[in-house]
């Protein structure tokens, strides 16, 4: 409907929406709706479709094509360009993710409007909506707004509050009629990293980061450990990540990942900005640190002066028994 | 084959960035500018797809202010061979839309066969621009590339694009746009030889009525800046290893409930 709060899916490949959707979805109804998503797929579930209902989304945008997977661009563009123009929607909002990143930068081009990349809060002001992010490394928020609609805005993961699930909600299915494209990219083949078995580092409630005070490559085996027992993703600082201790996927920072976690603990880690770039919207920091005078002890909720070595399976212990209890 | 590289002038991650006099850009007296990362993938990456040929051209775009003249320096001392500058006050506050539309028509003129840029510039974070440049100029564009292997006759690229999870690897037609992520290669040093030889190099100046832009509004305007929320103050827990962990994890359970 003319003046919805579309958002974009962000899914598993395997017909499920992410749980950030929950998020993108609980803001887009705080900001007034109406909320309507608007999912691109090669297979969508009734499950997947119920679980967006679920989250709040009044009205449930399908299209459904075998091209759809995996992205491209210039076949994803057209589809929901065409739609955004019969459908005036009021905004277009979706996760910060690899392929959502650049699907809304070049709708906002085709669309001929702005995008504000990587927002932390959204506010309405008056009628206007102003999006806030970091800039410069995070030292600095800017606020912005838009010369006109559709307002165009990512969400930063784990920062937005999610919706409530509600079960037993459905929402109307429309699956518009829309010319797909042919792809120009052709698609080779998906590799796989190896799995570490432990959550993606963007999407982790809690992560773990190991600097330099790690000392090596063989060392991340505790933090991994750690990471098994409560859930954790582990991640590096780029003095790890460029003496080639972990693989640049893991990097947190400016030249990184940005991860705003539940919480966060870095071990040995010195708090360099440019790796505060990466995490210092996180709910909780803590650090450990041998030295009292790392930067990171100035911005950590809490911290201990210590040995990683000692600190890490004191850990690993103490939370291993609260499980077992 | 021609290539074209944007690169982009930022702060140094060091710098202190004070919000400027408006409120809504940065003041930037005492600022230290380099190159931003990313571009600098993107650029040793171009110098290389060239070296391999061993033939073709490399031009460096930058869209800045006078001062990204010595970003453009920088780019040719690493060996890109000639430079634009498109330099106008009316872009001073360009969004990422103007920026591409501007970017499009230089790209247009100069019709190379790949444009490379980096995954983001770090001072707005933005990383839109090389993805609204593919849209506006109707080509395929790949993100956030960690491979790319152009084919014998020019005519396409093979590339690898960090996803979550993995590689995903596409053939594109060029020409195409793609934007280098860390990790791809390690960027030269510029030689005393390449340094010397930069200030021989052309940089072409380009307004923004050269490029057919006569008023300039952007989609995305910025209102303000502001400083960080202070975070209230951190407790150190001191004592034995042993009690002071379980210190913490009572906190982080009870206090923070953050697990």
């Amino acid at each position: 409907m003319a003046g919805a709060f579309w958002c974009v899916v962000e899914d598993d490949r395997k017909g499920m929406p992410k749980k950030v959707m929950a998020e993108v979805i609980g803001e887009a109804a705080r900001l007034g709706g109406p909320v309507e998503a608007v999912w691109l797929t090669d297979k969508a579930t009734d499950e997947g479709l119920k679980q967006l209902a679920g989250w709040g989304a009044g009205k449930v945008w399908l299209l459904e094509n075998a091209g759809l997977a995996p992205y491209r661009g210039e076949v994803w563009v057209p589809p929901v360009a065409e739609l955004a123009a019969k459908e005036s929607p009021k905004a277009i909002l979706a996760p910060v993710t690899s392929r959502q990143r650049e699907f809304m930068a070049r709708l906002a081009a085709k669309l001929g409007v702005g995008l504000s990349a990587d927002s932390v809060s959204l506010a309405m002001d008056g009628d206007k909506l102003v999006a806030t992010r970091p800039i410069y490394a995070g030292k600095l928020l800017s606020k912005a707004t838009w010369a006109k609609q559709p307002w165009m805005a990512t969400l930063r993961p784990n920062v937005f509050k999610p919706a409530d699930a509600q079960d037993g909600k459905s929402a109307p299915v429309e699956r518009p009629s829309l010319a797909i494209p042919a792809a120009q990219m052709k698609f080779v083949e998906r590799r796989e990293e190896a799995s570490t078995g432990l959550p993606e580092l963007t999407e982790a409630e809690i992560v773990l980061s190991g600097g330099r005070g790690m000392k090596g490559p063989e060392n991340y085996v505790i933090l991994e450990e750690l990471g098994g027992v409560i859930g954790a993703a582990v991640g590096a600082s780029r003095a790890a990540v460029d003496a080639g201790w972990r693989p640049h996927r893991f990097q947190i920072g400016q030249t990184g990942r940005t991860i705003s976690p539940k919480l966060y603990m870095g071990f040995g880690v010195s708090g360099a900005i440019q790796h505060l770039a990466g995490m210092r919207t996180s709910k909780v920091i803590v650090a450990i640190n041998k030295d009292p005078e790392a930067p990171i002890f100035k911005i950590a909720d809490y911290g201990i002066v210590g040995d990683l070595f000692e600190v890490v399976p004191e850990l690993t212990k103490e939370f291993k028994r609260l499980l077992e209890k | 084959m021609k290539i074209l590289v944007l690169v982009k002038q930022v702060p140094d991650t060091a710098t202190q960035v004070k919000i400027g006099g408006d409120g809504k850009q940065i003041d930037t007296a005492g600022i230290t500018w380099i190159v931003s990362p990313y571009d600098e993938f993107a650029v040793e990456e171009a110098l290389r797809i060239k070296e391999k040929r061993g033939q073709g051209e490399v031009v460096a775009v930058s869209l800045g202010p006078d001062r990204a003249k010595e970003t453009l320096r920088s780019a040719l001392a690493m060996g890109c061979d000639r430079a634009i500058h498109v330099n106008d006050p009316a872009l001073a506050t360009a969004d990422t839309l103007t920026t591409a539309r501007a970017l499009a028509v230089v790209i247009k003129q100069e019709a190379p066969q790949l444009v490379l840029c980096g995954r983001q510039a770090i001072d707005d974070d933005m990383g839109a621009v090389g993805a609204q440049l593919a849209e506006v100029l109707g080509w395929p564009c790949a993100s956030w590339i960690m491979e790319e292997a152009v084919d014998a006759d020019a005519k396409s690229v093979r590339v690898g694009r960090q996803v979550e999870g993995g590689l995903e690897v596409f053939e594109l037609p060029l020409p195409a746009v793609l934007s280098a992520q860390k990790g791809m290669n390690e960027p030269r040093y510029p030689t005393l030889k390449g340094i010397m030889g930069a200030k021989k190099k052309e940089i072409k100046d380009v307004k923004a009525a050269d490029l057919g832009l006569a008023s300039v509004t952007p989609e995305l305007s910025i209102t303000k800046l502001e400083a960080l929320p202070a975070r209230p103050p951190g407790r150190v827990i001191a004592g034995e290893t042993k009690d002071a962990v379980k210190e913490l994890v009572r906190a982080l359970r009870e206090d923070a409930k953050a697990i």
